[in-house]
């Protein structure tokens, strides 16, 4: 049951996205930016978890779950240590993508050239 | 002319874009992510009998691989022109921006080119993602704490 939640959260995810690229002159980039500020609004309440916890997979596809992901962090990064953990917990939940999106990109540097 | 009859000028010669197919592509290629996300997550779980917070990273990492390799052959940016958000807004997108400015700007050279460029586009995702979480952090660590 959690693949139909999965199709269709990501895909009216998607949608929506696309809504707003069509009917204003926003760049992709100003979308995602507004998903993931969304993403950790919505994680304020644990708001997303929940939605995560029904959804499954699908709800960790979109952008929004990298800024739940970083709320997140920050929040139990204080919980666990104190002042201190705000800063340095914020980025360990999301450092798994990070690292794999620079390490992959770089590697594909040595193998590939730019397509004109 | 005025600036209003401008404005009807520019309109009418924009090239129309089909909103409607386009949504319906985004929302199709955007289900479909997350369906095999959901399932390649719990086949993982079955086979390799590790938790699910560990699967949906193997996960992840899985699409970031496949959206770095693909931008590197080549085909992915068509597939982004056709789907646009379906392929933006998953995390397919954040890799494809990433890989796609280091294949571009390596020619500038290693450190100048690719380390300066690398993330041009990935950057406001970071940065407003960090912000935007770190004070939305402190938020909530006043009501719930």
């Amino acid at each position: 049951m959690t693949l139909v939640y999965s199709f269709l959260f990501c895909g009216f995810i998607c949608l929506i996205g696309q809504i707003i690229l069509d009917n204003t002159n926003f760049t992709p980039g100003h979308i995602t930016t507004i998903f993931v500020v969304l993403g950790s609004v919505l994680g304020v309440c644990s708001f997303y978890d929940k939605i995560v916890k029904v959804v499954g997979a699908g709800a960790n596809i979109p952008i929004m779950s990298f800024g739940n992901l970083l709320l997140n962090g920050s929040y139990s990064g204080y919980l666990e240590d104190g002042l201190l953990g705000l800063f340095s917990g914020i980025l360990v939940p999301v450092s798994a993508g990070i690292v794999s999106a620079i390490v992959f990109a770089f590697i594909m540097t040595l193998f590939f050239k730019a397509q004109d | 002319m005025n600036k209003k009859e401008y404005l009807k000028l520019v309109k009418k010669f924009t090239p129309k874009e089909k909103k409607l197919k386009n949504a319906f592509n985004a929302f199709l290629m955007g289900g479909t992510l997350g369906f095999i996300a959901d399932g390649l997550k719990c086949l993982i779980v079955k086979w390799a009998h590790i938790p699910i917070k560990e699967a949906t990273t193997w996960v992840l990492i899985i699409y970031i691989f496949l959206a770095s390799l693909f931008t590197g052959l080549g085909f992915f940016d068509k597939l982004v022109m056709k789907f646009k958000c379906g392929l933006i807004v998953p995390i397919t997108g954040f890799a494809h921006s990433i890989t796609s400015s280091a294949l571009d700007y390596k020619n500038d050279g290693l450190i100048t080119g690719l380390g300066g460029y690398l993330f041009r586009l990935a950057g406001c995702i970071l940065l407003y993602g960090i912000i935007a979480a770190f004070f939305l952090a402190i938020l909530k660590v006043i009501i719930y704490v």
